[in-house]
């Protein structure tokens, strides 16, 4: 990735908090554009998550990584913090890889 | 005032998974400093994890940082509404404004009932913690990949739908979000057959558009 790339990415991140900072008000707390920023994230968050493990150009690819994934899923469930899902998702991940 | 102190030491801690962000974006092709300089400057997870997964699918640069100003969006109306926990005077406030995310803001609005200095000690102690543990995990994770080898055959490449899935979770336990975000995935994984890297993502987040309709209003 060019640095010029991670440059307008990071400055863009932060330009937005400094934006809501000291933007009036107003100009972002309308009930429609509130509704939809509030939903940006679950559609974002939702599109990642599968095209992430399946999606590829040309076709769906599905691999092991399925295995990490529903193990991450099987810890959420039962409310395992941030790090230990993601530890546990890799670990079964490279066994799976390793054994199959 | 302790409890917000305590809160907030305890949330800090919690940016720990700067590790994974480090690690999953040097595999993702990003070099060590691009991972700290995402991590130090932009400083929000989802974002970050977003630009480092469409550097990794192979996407144009426009896509990746289309995904992840999208995705970073949300921190523009947090500061909105901490704009009373916010300090007034220009500097510091610039300084607050790099803290402002999820974890953040949500502290701060839950002890507001304890009165605003209470908001801002949450605030300030969240923001500080967090920020150190994840810049700090952040340089571990990337320098520690790169000299790990390839990441793929230690199973690393699944970390960032993983922290995809952890991060929309609480989305998924609410009716309404969930179903919007059931929906971006089935047309994102619909398109992602035919579209280039990266524009699928887009196109599952413009189902957020719901909320222009009367019925998806929050």
């Amino acid at each position: 990735m060019s640095w010029a790339a991670v440059w307008l990415c990071a400055a863009g991140l932060f330009g937005q908090k400094v934006a809501g900072a000291f933007l009036p008000r107003a100009w972002v707390a309308g009930p429609r554009m509130r509704s939809v920023l509030a939903l940006l994230p679950p559609a974002m968050l939702g599109a990642l998550v599968l095209t992430q493990v399946a999606g590829s150009a040309g076709g769906l690819v599905l691999d092991l990584r399925l295995v990490g994934l529903a193990v991450a899923a099987v810890a959420l469930v039962l409310r395992a913090p941030f790090l230990l899902v993601l530890v546990l998702a890799v670990v079964s991940t490279a066994l799976a890889r390793l054994l199959l | 005032m302790a409890a917000a102190r305590r809160d907030g030491i305890g949330l800090g801690l919690l940016g720990v998974y700067g590790v994974s962000f480090g690690a999953v974006a040097v595999a993702s092709g990003l070099s060590p400093l691009q991972a700290v300089v995402l991590s130090a400057v932009g400083f929000t997870g989802g974002s970050q994890f977003a630009f480092a997964a469409v550097a990794a699918a192979g996407g144009a640069p426009a896509v990746g940082l289309a995904s992840a100003w999208l995705l970073g969006l949300r921190n523009t109306l947090y500061a909105v509404r901490l704009t009373d926990v916010l300090p007034p005077r220009v500097l510091p406030r610039l300084v607050a404004a790099l803290l402002v995310i999820d974890e953040t803001t949500s502290m701060a609005v839950r002890h507001e009932e304890n009165g605003r200095p209470a908001a801002r000690t949450a605030f300030w102690t969240t923001g500080v913690g967090l920020f150190a543990t994840w810049n700090a995990t952040t340089v571990l994770g990337a320098y520690g990949v790169q000299a790990l080898g390839d990441p793929a055959v230690l199973g690393l490449d699944v970390a960032a739908p993983a922290a995809f899935l952890a991060l929309v979770w609480p989305y998924l336990q609410v009716r309404r979000t969930s179903v919007v975000a059931g929906l971006a995935a089935v047309v994102a994984l619909v398109l992602s057959v035919v579209a280039p890297a990266g524009v699928p993502v887009l196109a599952g987040g413009a189902v957020a558009l719901l909320g222009l309709h009367r019925r998806w209003r929050t």
